[in-house]
C-alpha cells in the first residue's frame, strides 16, 4: 500500500487537490481511504463518502497537535486501510504550528501552498515544506505571472522539491502529481517520522498559565537573547 | 533550449464532448498576431488555457499543442523559467505591496540571474507607460496603481523581463490601456501573440482569427487586406468615443456639431478621401458605417453599447 500525507496552511486547496487525485485514481479502478486529521471541524470525510464512495475517516486532534495526532493515529490508520484492501492511503492533515512535518519515510508528503497567499510564504512554513516530497501550487489564474514566478523561486529557495502549478479547482495539472504517485515506494514498517520533532514541551502546554520567564521552566527564552534551559 | 518556431493546436472537442473543432490543425508561427474571438461563454478562454498548460489530450477538450511539431519538452513545466509562455488572465492581478520598482527587480533578478537589472527594469516601466495614459509611479506600491497600469505592466513585464516567446493576452481591451499603439509596440518584439477578445481593432490588427462557437473552433479567419484598412475607421471611431468620454469626465458639454465633424472625418476613411486609404480601392466588403446600429448578433455588450451611442449620434444629428 502507498501512503501519501498532504499537509498545507488551511483553506490552501488540499482537499480540492485531493478531490482531483481521486478522481483520477477512480478511473484507474484504484479505490484509496481517506483519513483528514484536524483541529476541531472538518466534514471532508462526508464529502468524499458520499461523492466518492470511498472509505473515510476523521480524526479530531483536539488537546493534540494535529501533526503529532497524525503520527500517534498513523498506525491505526494504516491497518485500517489495509483492511479496506485499498491500495492507498490519503492522509490530509492541516499542519498548524509550523514547527514539525507530518510526513513519514516511505510515503509521499505533498504540502500544498496557495499562490496568493503571498511570496514569501514558502519561507515561513519551515518543515512542512522543506521535508515534502513535491510541492503542490494552486490557484496559479488569479496571480500575475510575475509574481508566480518569484512564489516558485521562492519554494524552490526554501526547498529541493519539485514544483507543480495547478488550477485544482479545474483539474488543472494534476496529471503530474499521479505521475509522482504511480512512482511512488509502497510503505514499509516500522515506518517513522521523517524529521526531528520541536525541541520540547513547554510548561504552558502542561497548563501554567502565568505570563513572564520567571514563572516557567524548561526551553525558555527572553525577549533579548536567546533560549535557555532553567530545570534539571 | 530549442528556438520556438510554431505551436500547433490539434483539434479536439467543445462542450457537451460532441462538438468537435472544425480544424484539425492550427499553426501559429513566430512573429504572428492572432485573435481568439467568439461570444462569452464560447470557449476562447479554454482554447488559451489549452496553450498555456500545453494541453496533452489532458484538458476538458481533449485538444494537443505541439511545439515545433513535437510534443512540448516536461521542463516547460517544471522549470519556471523554461516556461515560453506568459499568461496575462481576466482575473490576473498584482497581490504583491512592493514598490514597483523594487518588485520588477526582484522578478527580474529571478529572470536573469544577476542584480544588475537597472536596464530592463526602466524598459519595462518605460514600455507600460507607452501603453497607458497615466504615468505608473515607481517608488508607488504594486497595488495602488490603477486597472489600466496593473494590465500594462503586467504586459510589459511579460515581454521585457519575462522575455517569454509566447504571450496570452485574455480580454486587455477591458483596461485602459492604448490599444493600435500597444499591438504595434507589441509587434516589435518577435514573438507569438494570441489574444482573446471582443475588440474589433485587436483582431484586425492581428494576422488571423479563430472563430469560437460552443467550446469548439469554427473556423479560421486570415485578415485580409480591406479588412485592414478599416482599422483606420475603427479606430477613428473608438477614438471619437474616449474623447466623448474624456470630454464628459472632464466636465465639458457635449457639442453635436463637433460630433459630426469627427463623423465625417471616419466617413472619409471609408470611401477613401482620408488619410491612409487608396480611392480606387473595392470596399465592398467593409461594413457600412451608417448601418453599424442595425448589425444583428451584436455579441458582445461593448459593442452594443457603442452601436447604441453612434444609433445616439446619428440621432442627435438628424
Amino acid at each position: 500500500m502507498k501512503v501519501i500525507v498532504c499537509a498545507g496552511p488551511p483553506t490552501s486547496g488540499k482537499t480540492t487537490v485531493l478531490k482531483q487525485v481521486i478522481k483520477k485514481l477512480l478511473k484507474k479502478n484504484c479505490v484509496p481511504s481517506y483519513l483528514k486529521i484536524d483541529v476541531q471541524f472538518a466534514d471532508e470525510d462526508q464529502l468524499f463518502a458520499s461523492e466518492f464512495n470511498i472509505p473515510t475517516k476523521k480524526i479530531y486532534s483536539g488537546d493534540l497537535c494535529p501533526d503529532h495526532c497524525n503520527v500517534i493515529v498513523l498506525g491505526d490508520a494504516i491497518t485500517w486501510a489495509q483492511n479496506n484492501n485499498s491500495e492507498i492511503l490519503l492522509v490530509e492533515t492541516a499542519g498548524l504550528c509550523l514547527r514539525c512535518s507530518p510526513y513519514i519515510e516511505h510515503s509521499l508528503g505533498m504540502v500544498v501552498l496557495e499562490a496568493t497567499s503571498g511570496a514569501n510564504l514558502p519561507r515561513k512554513i519551515g518543515p512542512m515544506l522543506t521535508l515534502a516530497d513535491v510541492a503542490v501550487v494552486t490557484k496559479i489564474d488569479l496571480i500575475s505571472q510575475a509574481e508566480r514566478e518569484v512564489f516558485r523561486a521562492n519554494i524552490y529557495n526554501a526547498a529541493q522539491v519539485p514544483v507543480i502549478e495547478t488550477n485544482a479547482l479545474h483539474g488543472i495539472n494534476i496529471d503530474y502529481i499521479m505521475r509522482i504517485i504511480d512512482k511512488m515506494e509502497e510503505i514499509k514498517e516500522p515506518s517513522q517520522l521523517r524529521g526531528n520533532p520541536p525541541i520540547g514541551t513547554c510548561t504552558i502546554c502542561v497548563g501554567k498559565k502565568e505570563i513572564g520567564k520567571e514563572s516557567h521552566f524548561g526551553v525558555l527564552r527572553p525577549l533579548e537573547s536567546d533560549i535557555f534551559y532553567r530545570g534539571e | 533550449m530549442e528556438e520556438i518556431k510554431k505551436i500547433t493546436i490539434q483539434s479536439g472537442v467543445g462542450k457537451f464532448g460532441d462538438n468537435e473543432d472544425k480544424i484539425d490543425n492550427i499553426e501559429l508561427k513566430m512573429g504572428q498576431v492572432v485573435s481568439i474571438v467568439g461570444p462569452t461563454g464560447s470557449g476562447k478562454t479554454n482554447l488559451i488555457n489549452d496553450i498555456a498548460l500545453f494541453a496533452n489530450r489532458n484538458t476538458p477538450s481533449n485538444r494537443r499543442v505541439l511545439i515545433n511539431d513535437a510534443l512540448p519538452p516536461s521542463e516547460y513545466i517544471e522549470d519556471p523559467s523554461k516556461n515560453p509562455v506568459s499568461y496575462i488572465t481576466q482575473h490576473t492581478n498584482f497581490l504583491s505591496d512592493l514598490p514597483v520598482y523594487k518588485f520588477l527587480s526582484i522578478h527580474a533578478k529571478i529572470r536573469n540571474g544577476h542584480s544588475n537589472n537597472d536596464a530592463v527594469v526602466e524598459e519595462t516601466l518605460d514600455f507600460a507607460n507607452k501603453l497607458t495614459g497615466e504615468p505608473i509611479n515607481k517608488d508607488g506600491s504594486m497595488t495602488a496603481l490603477s486597472g489600466g497600469q496593473t494590465r500594462s505592466l503586467l504586459i510589459s513585464d511579460a515581454v521585457v523581463i519575462g522575455n517569454s516567446p509566447i504571450i496570452l493576452l485574455d480580454e486587455i481591451e477591458n483596461a485602459g490601456i492604448h490599444r493600435t499603439r500597444a499591438l504595434e509596440l507589441l509587434r516589435n518584439y518577435k514573438k507569438i501573440f494570441i489574444f482573446v477578445t471582443h475588440d474589433p481593432r485587436i483582431t484586425l490588427l492581428s494576422d488571423f482569427r479563430v472563430i469560437m462557437k460552443n467550446g469548439a473552433i469554427q473556423n479560421l479567419i486570415t485578415t485580409n487586406e480591406n479588412e485592414k484598412k478599416a482599422v483606420l475607421t475603427i479606430k477613428n471611431i473608438d477614438d471619437l468615443m474616449l474623447e466623448l468620454r474624456m470630454l464628459i469626465r472632464d466636465g465639458q458639454y457635449i457639442n453635436p456639431q463637433f460630433i459630426r465633424s469627427k463623423i465625417v472625418h471616419c466617413l472619409s476613411t471609408i470611401d477613401g478621401s482620408g488619410s491612409g486609404s487608396d480611392k480606387n480601392q473595392d470596399f465592398s466588403d467593409v461594413p457600412d458605417f451608417h448601418n453599424i446600429h442595425n448589425v444583428q448578433n451584436v455579441q458582445n455588450v461593448q459593442n452594443a453599447q457603442n452601436a447604441q451611442n453612434i444609433q445616439n449620434i446619428h440621432k442627435e444629428l438628424n
